[in-house]
């Protein structure tokens, strides 16, 4: 147990809004987590300082999203909250107000990636990777860690970051062939210019304590300890949890509060988790205490029973295997990448994307200046079955003046034509432009 | 007529009211060490020649239950917490009788493990042996389903002389706070009951049919009778007794915010659109964060007798008072002597007062007016800087919904009310710093003796229904009973507002003064495997604190 922290908390339920009246995320998710937190006092202790989220942006989204038509498209008043929420805690800690921060705030935003035609996974937009720019722009360029403690795969926060050499982005989550999305697996591990820097460990089905914690002190922190951040934030999904409905995992309250005390992180945000009667108002708790130093031991679930949650022998086995796989790959980053680029001056992916809350289906093509110098400028041509298709350029944070100059000329030339609109998103120079 | 007293730690003072207006007031020494002598006393003096029979309330605001605990006149405690899973025992243990047992429920108030009746029984024992005749037993989200609460007091309570129930002390969630609330309630428990005793024999005396009522923390009355049940609602009813006075002489129907300037502090209030603002949570005292509904107010260390000082070419007002003002013999200057160098008040000797500041002025360089002056906009400005953080706060309280969070209403005080004695000298600076109105209420020397006497009684009530469960909790009124799947929002409203009538004129409220406002209002659908399972509906009522029908000017 770490010593007493000064903990800020931004609690943002959201009691009236939801999806739709019977979707997870809906207005009863929070409710008994606030029972809990409330009935335990937590509010009470000298070092637990409650905060009302601010509003995020327009400005604060268009620095890392493309959003189709724009962001007042795609976005509710919530989402400003729950994204406002993050900046909150981000701003508490930079401001050195308060030691760490936990924005308890919905809805979540992980599946969101850098394009957004409508939802994807419950996400509109993507918080933590909004307060990740946020921080940026207002503290100065950081290297920052966002390890990913969410069931299912991150794929929005990897997408956007996928060319950031300066965010490590870690998922832990459950093997993609068993759970939506159905990716993150160890070989997406990072665009060409940030090749390393975004790391997937999907767990077998069942995985308990023994296995996550297995991770964190065997991969997770010896990789941070390597990527030496200025910050690390913690995407606090809950849905691991052995009562989970969506998922097959047994995590625990217990596990939650000891993975958060060893990973200490600066910054926890909510991500998903819907055992919203038997988990999360134990999980909540956990992670709270656990922020804040206060003994959590006594922290379990009512119908807590390690015995019938233990995994097997044989996963045992397999996360031992799996994790010094990818701790191999991580020390050979460097090696891989020069086999990756070759000579090449630019690289191109393309792929599918589907939106499962809307419906939407997005073809995406993807193009990179291959660079030693920043992150690389990027462009995407995204045409979505809504009718809409886009181009957008994107000049990275620290970039090279030859990116630079590239990612103007690719604005400046490319016609309206058979786009619906031109974006150009400048993070340097913190430019947002849409023709 | 009505009577109102107020026992005060120096002074008792009387009024008698006639068609809500002050008619007689009185005021004596209070004898801390016989309180009731100086009621008794107060009460002839301002009676007179007028028979009792006239009275037709008496409303008391004492310190009895404050001073108990800050004096340690308390009675010592046995604990049983039945804690369940959470925050680690070290940190619930209030003292050195505190036991955690097992049982609990969750926080839909479901039982997940039963009591142990082996190690209560034990329990009792031990607390037997050690001498303890007062017992409070809390159980963990015990508000949801008092169950476990119940199954204790079953096996305790023939053993010992009171048992407080933590469900029965505030219907609200904080399990730390039930338990030193509770804790606080048992140990005042026996002091409260002796002293209750003799006011209903001094009641006697005059005639037994005299209903008399007792201010609580939160500014409402209840009938002195029905107060024993939980005397812990009656501390700290100083402040409210003041806030309640102020109220009532003046004409607040807006934002405002109240000061009272003492001699040590300066207590604010802030009323939103009339009404005095209630703590959150509740008050504390001593440490001790607490369940009871309280008025809210902020203290602090400026006062007519603060020590001002001059540190390094730095002017300070507060926090400490080492003594009366110099110009009344004190050791240090303060700003009464600043008052009495500008002929703001004559209090004392002025030769003092001089010589005082002009220790401060020689200090600062300045001439001696310009520092009596400075010391006034010091502790002016200081007074106002707490205002503003006190409005502040309220306003960034945490919301919960969005249309709260984008639409919330905020407090703008539009008038300023201060008392106290400094408060003829220091008021007009005060309004012009913050930019409103500012009223210096008349008979505000009997302030909370006519806030008292002129205070509605307030209760709160809170209704669960959990349609799922077919359940529906009244804690407050130790209700539990059956509801249909059909029970709606609407439903849950209607009883609340029926259940908080009916509590509140047992507590002794007359029937003009029942003004309900519902608090918290709150409605879920409750889903289980994608379909819907029930509601969950949570309505919360009040009286608010007031002034009762026709007081109001
Ligand atoms: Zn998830
Ligand atoms: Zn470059």
């Amino acid at each position: 147990m770490t010593a007493k922290k000064k903990t800020g908390l931004i609690f943002f339920p959201a009691f009236d809004w939801a999806i739709s009246p019977t979707h997870p995320e809906r207005e009863e998710r929070l409710l008994y987590t606030q029972d809990q937190v409330m009935e335990e006092g937590l509010f009470d202790f000298d070092n637990v300082i409650e905060f009302k989220p601010g509003l995020a942006t327009i400005r604060d989204i268009d620095r890392v999203h493309i959003c189709v038509p724009d962001a007042q498209h795609v976005i509710t008043e919530s989402h400003l909250i729950s994204a406002g929420g993050a900046i909150t805690a981000a701003d508490k800690v930079l401001t050195k107000e308060v030691d760490n921060a936990f924005a308890l705030v919905r809805p979540p935003g992980h599946h969101a990636m850098k394009v957004v035609h409508g939802a994807r996974g419950f996400c509109n937009i993507n918080i933590e990777a909004i307060m990740v720019e946020y921080i940026r722009t207002h503290f100065g360029h950081k290297r920052i860690a966002i390890v990913d403690t969410d069931c299912h795969h991150g794929d929005g926060t990897q997408d956007i970051f996928w060319h950031d050499p300066d965010t490590l982005y870690i998922s832990v989550h459950q093997d993609g062939r068993t759970l939506y999305p159905g990716s993150g697996f160890p070989d997406e591990f990072g665009g060409p210019n940030a090749y390393g820097y975004t790391i997937n460990i999907p767990l077998p089905p069942h995985t308990s304590e023994e296995g996550f914690l297995y991770v964190l002190d065997s991969l997770i922190l010896p990789i941070l300890a390597d990527f030496k951040p200025d910050l690390i934030i913690n995407s606090a999904g809950q849905d691991n949890h052995y009562t989970d409905p969506i998922t097959n995992m047994n995590f625990t309250a217990q596990g939650y509060a000891t993975l958060n005390d060893r990973l200490a992180p600066d910054i926890a945000v909510l991500e998903g988790g819907y055992s919203i009667e038997s988990a999360l108002p134990y999980i909540n708790v956990g992670i709270i205490l656990a922020m804040a130093g206060i003994d959590y031991g006594n922290v379990r679930e009512p119908d807590y029973d390690p015995a019938s949650i233990r995994q097997s022998a044989e996963t045992t086995r397999y996360i031992r295997q799996l994790s010094s796989e990818i701790h191999d790959l991580w020390k050979s980053r460097d090696e891989e990448r020069a086999k990756l680029i070759e000579n090449a001056g630019y690289l191109r992916r393309q792929r599918s994307i589907y939106y499962d809350t809307d419906g939407i289906n997005e073809e995406q093509a993807e193009t990179i200046r291959v660079c030693s110098d920043c992150g690389g400028v990027f462009t995407i041509d995204s045409k979505a079955d809504t009718g809409r298709r886009i181009f957008a350029v994107i000049v990275p944070g620290r970039s090279c003046p030859k990116c630079r100059t590239k990612g103007e000329q690719f604005f400046e030339t490319t016609e309206s034509g058979k786009y619906d609109y031109v974006y150009f998103q400048d993070r340097d120079k913190d430019i947002f432009i849409r023709k | 007529m009505i009577l109102g007293i107020d026992v005060g730690g120096t002074h008792t003072d009387a009024v008698l009211l006639e068609r809500f207006k002050v008619v007689r007031k009185k005021k004596v020494i209070t004898d801390p060490e016989n309180l009731l002598h100086s009621l008794l006393e107060v009460t002839e003096k301002v009676l007179g020649d007028i028979s009792p029979g006239n009275l037709k309330r008496v409303v008391l605001s004492t310190t009895m239950s404050t001073n108990a605990i800050v004096q340690g006149r308390i009675s010592p405690v046995g604990m049983i917490l039945a804690s369940g899973p959470g925050l680690p025992p070290s940190l619930l243990r209030i003292n050195e009788h505190s036991h955690i047992v097992s049982g609990y429920v969750n926080h839909r108030g479901e039982e997940v493990a039963a009591i142990d009746a082996g190690e209560i029984a034990h329990i009792v024992r031990t607390l037997r042996d050690e001498g303890i005749d007062h017992v409070g037993i809390v159980g963990k989200f015990s508000t949801r389903d008092p169950k476990i609460e119940l199954d204790i007091e079953r096996l305790v309570r023939s053993r010992f002389t009171h048992v407080s129930l933590g469900h029965q002390m505030s219907g609200n969630l904080n399990f730390p706070r039930r338990i030193a609330t509770t804790y606080l309630n048992a140990a005042i428990w026996e002091t409260y009951h002796t002293f209750i005793r003799s006011i209903t024999q001094f009641v006697a005396q005059f005639d037994a049919h005299i209903p008399v009522y007792i201010l609580k923390a939160d500014g409402g009355t209840i009938e002195i009778g029905q107060s024993t049940a939980c005397p812990v609602q009656t501390i700290l009813s100083g402040p409210a007794a003041s806030i309640m006075g102020i109220l009532s002489l003046v004409d607040c129907v807006e934002d405002a915010v109240a000061l009272d300037i003492g001699g040590t502090t300066t207590d604010i209030a802030i009323f939103a659109g009339g009404v005095p603002l209630l703590e959150p949570l509740g008050i504390t005292i001593q440490g001790h964060k607490t369940l009871v509904r309280g008025l809210r107010t902020r203290s602090i260390g400026i006062g007519g007798d603060s020590r001002v000082a001059c540190v390094n070419g730095r002017l300070s007002v507060g926090p400490m008072r080492e003594g009366p003002a110099a110009s009344l013999g004190g050791p240090c200057p303060t700003p009464t002597d600043a008052m009495v160098v500008l002929g703001l008040a004559s209090i004392g000797n002025r030769e003092r007062a001089v010589r005082a500041i002009e220790d401060i002025a020689s200090a600062l360089s300045r001439p001696l007016e310009e520092t009596a002056h400075l010391i006034m906009e010091h502790a002016s400005r200081e007074i106002i800087t707490h205002v503003r953080a006190m409005i502040e706060d309220i306003n960034n309280k945490p919301v919960y919904t969005v249309h709260e969070l984008l639409e919330g209403a905020k407090i703008e005080p539009k008038a300023m009310y201060v008392v106290g004695g400094p408060s003829g000298a220091m008021a007009p600076r005060l309004g012009e710093l913050f930019e409103v109105p500012v009223h210096i209420p008349g008979d505000a020397e009997v302030a909370n003796a006519i806030g008292a006497a002129l205070a509605r009684t307030t209760t709160e009530l809170t209704v669960l229904a959990d349609t799922e469960k077919g359940r529906l909790t009244i804690v407050e009124e130790g209700i539990q009973q059956r509801v249909e799947r059909s029970f709606t929002r609407d439903d849950a409203v209607t009883l609340c507002r029926e259940k908080l009538r009916a509590r509140v004129l047992a507590m002794g409220a007359w029937e003009d003064d029942i003004e309900i406002e519902i608090t918290e209002d709150q409605s879920f659908t409750m889903v289980r495997n994608s379909c819907i399972a029930g509601r969950n509906i949570r309505i919360k009522g009040q009286v608010k604190p007031g002034l009762i029908h026709g007081a109001r000017r």
